[in-house]
């Protein structure tokens, strides 16, 4: 029995809880002759749940798949885009893809997509613009599409309020923008933990860290940042 | 097998006791009770018949007890049977149930292309894992190699741990967290070694690890508390490096291999039933070829054992494979022949020590690889370390036990750390510990492939102390080997134990 995975061993176990139910009630007919009624209902969908365990199984990881799927074609890479309009291009269209905003580096006006996901096409008319500030907070966006973002190299602010999918690996991958980051918002980011936050270190002008309502307490390192004890962390609200 | 089956089928629709009997006997004979009950009332006959119908019916119960109790799936048999052993037959049998033993699991499983395709077997021996070197170990990955293929087999393994919950994760149980803490490694080189760090560092660039190179003077602003008199040229990771914990990643694997059927069993590989083919080569050297065709798995505790037929055996028993692979009498004759070479893995004896600093380092200590050879690490957030070093080769401790040497750390570590962080001059050794490398004496990497003259045994092992950060592509390296007959994402045929034979060894160029 111990050679029988647990999965398998429940669903067994629910398959012997069954079969004294259903035998009785096949025998029934054989012991006496009362009018033979066949089984009830639930008992029929207990059953029927049980030989489709696996199934049913199936079906809820297909579910969870399919999620992780929409959020990966998100985060594709756009290398169309990348070799036919350039990378700042591309990484403004992953943006306001995600609904996420943007700034260029010396305009003061944001690009941003609408409630609706809807956004202006104005940002095809700055193929050498760099971006200098990106509001991600509330997106979808990942490791992966991080990628999208590589050679921003004066990406000043970065907000990631309350992104479900960043976490530690997303945080060490910020190297990338190590000499011009300068102001990071990782609130409400359920995925990041004390590992992460080592990872930090690699930003070396990094001069305000929002990690408020963090899953962990942050307090005690918040002086001891590399960058010199200088980077102010937003006080928790809690 | 299949007639048992159509009878045990035909059994089962005469009888409709089934499987039940041994597991609910209370339901069932309350059951057996009111159907005789319901027989006698129907019964007409006087007294005398009634006893013999009475005697009939007791007889008919017994007997049908006796044949629901003979059935297959039934847990009644003539002999008492240990619920613990084996199956009898299994289609691979994976010796060794430490990480790279259930990674292996897992991708086969994962692999399979009909489900329950492959019955795959994890025989472990030690259910505690107290000398497994998995859970012994630092539990640290890096992708600063010099082989372009360890440096692959860590981005590989790395991708899989950023994406564990895909690959592992189990429906409704909770979610891996690795506890992956991403400080990095920090090696740092003297004058004798940089220029091959230089060369490592191109290496790595090129195979698309993030590693960046520092000055001592930028070493120093971004590690203020490292003394770097000595120090010429530094290498540090920006990414996929760091640590994690060891019992979480094997238990993840063991879980999903589990629930994807793999059959674990705890017991002890003690010989193997094979037959030898002696063939000629082409310059008349005779050449004995070996088919494992039985494992034998002794259980713990008792003189109880099980042959487990199989068409292919893994070794992955780490440390302690050479020792499995003698089993087959390989490398017991003279070298001169193909069976007289040994596999060149043993057991050697590393230690571990915790440090308790309260002015060290803290959050932003790095893995730090000096080149004095000792390493160290933070260990949690609460001002502890972990701290260990190679010995020299003529030093090496005894195996026997896992005793820890206290004087090794007062002799040869402490100096070096408190060279390096003057801050770890004050510190408390608060505990230590032993563990054994997976050692491959040949040329300290992994051999992995198939052995030359044991057709079907398969080697996952000497890995040398970076088996455990290995371990996710190793694992996915082998079971492409054993289902598809050859390496599909990475190429690890440079593995093989083909350069033992050929006495070509592929060496780390390592700064320490
Ligand atoms: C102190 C130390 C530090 C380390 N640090 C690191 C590190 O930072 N990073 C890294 O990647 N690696 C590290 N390693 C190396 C790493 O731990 C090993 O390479 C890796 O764990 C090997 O895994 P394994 O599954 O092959 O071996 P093990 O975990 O040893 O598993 C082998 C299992 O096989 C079982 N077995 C053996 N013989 C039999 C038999 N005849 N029958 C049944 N079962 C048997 C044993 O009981 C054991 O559980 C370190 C090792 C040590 C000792």
């Amino acid at each position: 029995m111990e050679a029988l995975p647990y999965k398998r061993k429940q669903s067994l176990r629910r398959c012997c809880q069954g079969s004294p139910l259903l035998l009785l009630v096949a025998r029934r007919p054989w012991s006496s002759s009362s009018a033979a009624s066949p089984p009830p209902l639930h008992t029929k969908l207990l059953l029927f749940l049980t030989q489709r365990f696996y199934d049913v199984e199936m079906l809820l990881s297909w579910g969870s798949q399919m999620k992780r799927r929409g959020i990966q074609r998100k985060n594709a890479y756009y290398s169309y885009t990348q070799r036919f309009h350039g990378p700042n291009i591309a990484a403004a269209y992953y943006i306001l893809s995600l609904r996420g905003g943007f700034k260029y580096v010396g305009q003061s006006d944001w690009f941003r997509a609408d409630q609706r996901g809807r956004f202006s096409w104005d940002f095809l008319n700055h193929r050498d613009a760099h971006l200098e500030e990106v509001d991600m907070s509330n997106t979808v966006i990942n490791y992966a599409g991080l990628w999208n973002l590589d050679g921003q190299r004066s990406l000043r602010t970065l907000s990631l309020r309350g992104c479900s999918e960043v976490d530690d690996w997303f945080l060490a991958r910020l190297h990338m923008f190590q000499d011009s980051l300068e102001e990071l918002d990782i609130s409400h980011c359920p995925c990041i933990t004390t590992g992460g936050l080592a990872a930090l270190r690699n930003l070396k002008g990094l001069k305000r860290l929002d990690v408020s309502s963090l899953p962990w307490d942050f307090e005690p390192w918040v002086g001891r940042h590399p960058a010199g004890g200088n980077v102010a962390a937003v006080p928790h609200h809690r | 097998m299949s007639t048992w089956r159509r009878l045990h089928v035909k059994v089962r629709a005469a009888q409709g006791l089934l499987t039940s009997s041994s597991r609910r006997p209370t339901e069932q004979h309350t059951w057996l009770q009111g159907h005789f009950t319901l027989c006698r009332g129907l019964s007409t006959g006087g007294p005398l018949r009634n006893d013999f119908f009475k005697d009939l019916e007791a007889q008919l119960a017994a007997m049908r007890k006796k044949a629901a109790d003979a059935l297959p799936g039934s847990g009644w048999t003539p002999f008492e049977i240990n619920p613990n052993l084996p199956p009898e037959r299994a289609d691979i049998v994976i010796v060794g149930g430490g990480v790279i033993g259930w990674s292996i699991a897992y991708w086969l499983k994962q692999k399979e292309r009909v489900r329950g395709g492959l019955r795959v077997l994890v025989v472990e021996r030690d259910p505690t894992y107290s000398q497994a070197s998995t859970v012994l170990s630092a539990g640290g990955i890096r992708q600063q190699f010099s082989l372009p293929e360890n440096i692959l087999l860590s981005l590989a393994s790395a991708d899989f741990m950023r994406n564990i919950n895909e690959h592992l994760g189990v429906l409704n149980e909770d979610p891996v967290d690795l506890q992956f803490n991403q400080s990095g490694y920090l090696f740092l080189a003297s004058q004798e070694v940089a220029h091959i760090m230089e060369e490592n560092y191109s290496t790595q660039r090129y195979a698309g690890a993030k590693v960046s190179l520092l000055s001592p003077t930028q070493l120093k602003e971004k590690f203020p508390w490292i003394n770097t008199d000595g120090v010429v040229l530094a290498s540090y990771g920006l990414e996929n490096e760091g640590w994690f914990d060891p019992w979480t990643l094997l238990n993840a694997f063991k879980r999903k291999a589990v629930s994807m059927g793999v059959i674990p069993c705890y017991g002890e590989v003690t010989a193997f039933k094979y037959t030898i083919n002696v063939m000629t080569t082409a310059d008349g050297e005779q050449v004995d070829f070996r088919r494992i065709k039985s494992v034998k798995v002794q259980m713990p505790n008792t003189l109880e054992y099980q042959p487990v037929e199989c068409a292919i055996v893994v070794n992955a028993a780490g440390a302690f494979s050479g020792k499995l692979t003698e089993m087959l009498g390989i490398g017991l004759s003279s070298e001169d022949t193909i069976t007289g070479i040994p596999l060149p893995v043993e057991p050697r004896k590393r230690y571990v020590y915790v440090v308790h600093c309260p002015d060290g380092p803290g959050l932003d200590t790095p893995f730090l690889i000096d080149y004095s050879g000792i390493y160290f690490r933070r260990e949690g957030l609460g001002g502890n370390y972990i701290a260990g070093a190679s010995p020299e080769e003529a030093e090496e401790p005894d195996i026997s036990n896992l005793e820890v040497d206290h004087q090794f750390f007062e002799d040869k570590i402490w100096p070096n750390l408190a060279h390096r962080v003057p801050a770890f001059e004050k510190l408390k050794v608060t505990s230590a510990w032993a563990g054994f490398y997976d050692y491959n004496t040949f040329d300290q990497n992994g051999i992995i492939g198939i052995h030359p003259v044991v057709n079907n045994m398969y080697f996952a092992t000497g890995f040398s102390g970076h088996g455990l950060q290995h371990s996710p592509a190793v694992g996915r390296g082998m079971a492409e080997l054993i289902l598809d007959g050859d390496f599909k994402t990475l190429d690890l045929s440079a593995f093989s134990f083909r350069r033992i034979l050929d006495q070509e060894p592929m060496l780390e160029r390592n700064i320490v």
